[in-house]
């Protein structure tokens, strides 16, 4: 184990105080309809990051409460410098800006009503190529290991995630979360054989109680109400059982060696809902869909993630970069440009847990100073809405 | 640890009684290191089909309604019997959830 002066890294300190490890100039669209006004900006002005999504029109309730938390949420995360937000009518895009300027990070609102695509493209792209060479000048200072906010979920599991890749994520967290980062994880339904384990690793019975709850309504209200089978062809994955997994029940417990041996989750979260319980280790009720529960996490404010596979998920994020762990040799072999850290030691007895949990704390540094991963590099910006039910 | 015997099985506990093929291309026949990762004890058994890396090894034989245990805990009913040394997946093992 590293230090605890080594334990450092250089970020941009954003105007609320939180610290990114990205300085990305973010466009992001209201809804489906300003997608293409804002890929347009995106071509126009270099650098910059637009955000295309499917949703944004006639959502309601729950539903739309959920949407404002995940578009405000990204605009806030501090991987982004500035944000020009395009929308189709004023008063939605409004409530973007309005929500990300409590950070104090520079944003503004077009609406393409009244003004046209053309119109507003210029507009907004006068605003996005002064907010580009703003960010441009940002510069990084040292910051201690508590400025970093670290989430994980794994994907495309197999039974070497269970014995290699994600106890590596669990060693991290056992030697991080006591030095003060938040960490988080979720994946309500892949707990699902688990959940005895789950509820015991709550800080408090009433946070075990609390995620309870919230584990048996996905069960009773989703899975019961809408199930027309034992879901086997779904949970596990096509890819889960080619790797060898059987069952949910197998598949949950390796999913849960991701929270380690020591660390205790303090809250249980909304998607895309920000921790405020000071640092540790959070839950947030997610689905067990790689680019849905990253998209959340990323709203909540995590800046960088860790992302165990056996059979080979080639899943990013476009504005939290995705460190790829597998201990699965064939996957190292055969999908070589996806992994960017190797644990198939662990498999054959080459390496501890502790070790290569070690590896992991130094390669998560290394990205938080720079080193883009293999998802940035090969283009994965996979940005996907979670969506509660129908729009109206 | 350069002089160890690479496991061809790796076992989460004492208490189960599958374990997990952890090299590619593991033939029938082979007598096949396992090693338990909680207290790092070992034994040998003969593995009895081809199975693939990933893939489960039954470690006692087992029977139709049978619980396969795996982390020392419950991840299924055994459908159908399979022996020492066998391939346990979809055609033997389902879960009791759903």
């Amino acid at each position: 184990m590293m230090k605890n002066s080594e334990l450092k890294f250089y970020g941009w300190r954003r105007e609320n105080g939180r610290v990114g490890v990205r300085n990305h100039v973010v466009i992001l669209p209201l809804d489906d309809l300003s997608n293409a006004a804002c890929e347009a900006v995106q071509n126009h002005i270099k650098g910059t990051l637009a955000l295309p999504h499917a949703y944004g029109r006639l959502q309601f309730g729950a539903d739309l409460d959920l949407y404002f938390r995940t578009l405000i949420g990204t605009g806030c995360n501090p991987n982004v410098a500035a944000v020009v937000v395009i929308g189709i009518e004023p008063a939605w895009t409004g409530r973007i800006v309005d929500g990300i300027a409590k950070t104090g990070k520079p944003v503004s609102g077009f609406a393409i009503e009244k003004n046209g695509d053309i119109n507003t493209i210029a507009a907004a792209s006068r605003k996005a190529k002064e907010y580009m060479q703003w960010a441009s000048e940002q510069k990084r200072e040292s910051c201690g290991i508590k400025d970093l906010w670290v989430s994980t979920k794994c994907g495309e599991s197999d039974t070497t995630t269970g014995l290699a890749a994600c106890p590596t994520v669990g060693n991290m967290y056992d030697k991080l979360i006591p030095q003060g980062i938040y960490g988080i994880f979720g994946e309500t339904t892949e707990i699902t054989g688990a959940e005895h384990l789950a509820k015991k690793r709550a800080a408090t019975p009433e946070v075990g109680e609390k995620w309870y709850r919230v584990w048996k309504a996905y069960q009773d209200e989703v899975i019961e109400a809408h199930k027309t089978d034992d879901l086997s062809d779904s949970q596990p994955t096509k890819g889960n059982l080619e790797g060898g997994l059987t069952t949910i029940e197998e598949k949950a417990l390796g999913n849960l060696e991701k929270i380690g041996r020591e660390c205790r989750y303090i809250d249980v979260l909304e998607p895309a809902e920000t921790p405020s319980k000071g640092p540790g280790l959070y839950y947030m009720d997610t689905s067990s869909a790689a680019a849905e529960c990253i998209t959340l996490m990323a709203a909540a404010g995590y800046v960088v993630h860790t992302f165990p596979t056996g059979q080979g998920n080639v899943i990013g994020n476009p504005i939290l970069p995705v460190i790829k762990l597998t201990g699965n040799p064939r996957t190292v072999r055969t999908m070589s440009e996806h992994v960017d850290l190797d644990v198939s030691g662990v498999l054959r007895r080459e390496t501890t847990i502790s070790q290569a949990g070690d590896a992991l704390i130094e390669h998560v540094l290394r990205v938080a100073n720079g080193r883009l991963t293999a998802a940035e590099v090969l283009g994965h910006r996979e940005f996907v809405i979670t969506k509660l039910y129908r729009s109206a | 640890m350069p002089d160890k015997e690479a496991p061809q099985l790796l076992v989460h506990s004492v208490k189960d009684n599958v374990g997990v093929v952890v090299v590619e291309g593991l033939k029938a026949g082979t007598d096949a290191l396992c090693v338990v990762t909680e207290n790092d004890s070992s034994f040998r058994l003969t593995v009895k089909v081809d199975v693939p890396i990933g893939h489960k090894v039954a470690l006692v034989d087992l029977k139709q309604g049978d619980t396969a245990v795996k982390y020392g805990e419950d991840i299924g009913r055994i459908v159908a019997p399979v022996e020492k040394g066998g391939h346990v997946h979809v055609h033997n093992l389902k879960t009791k959830r759903w």
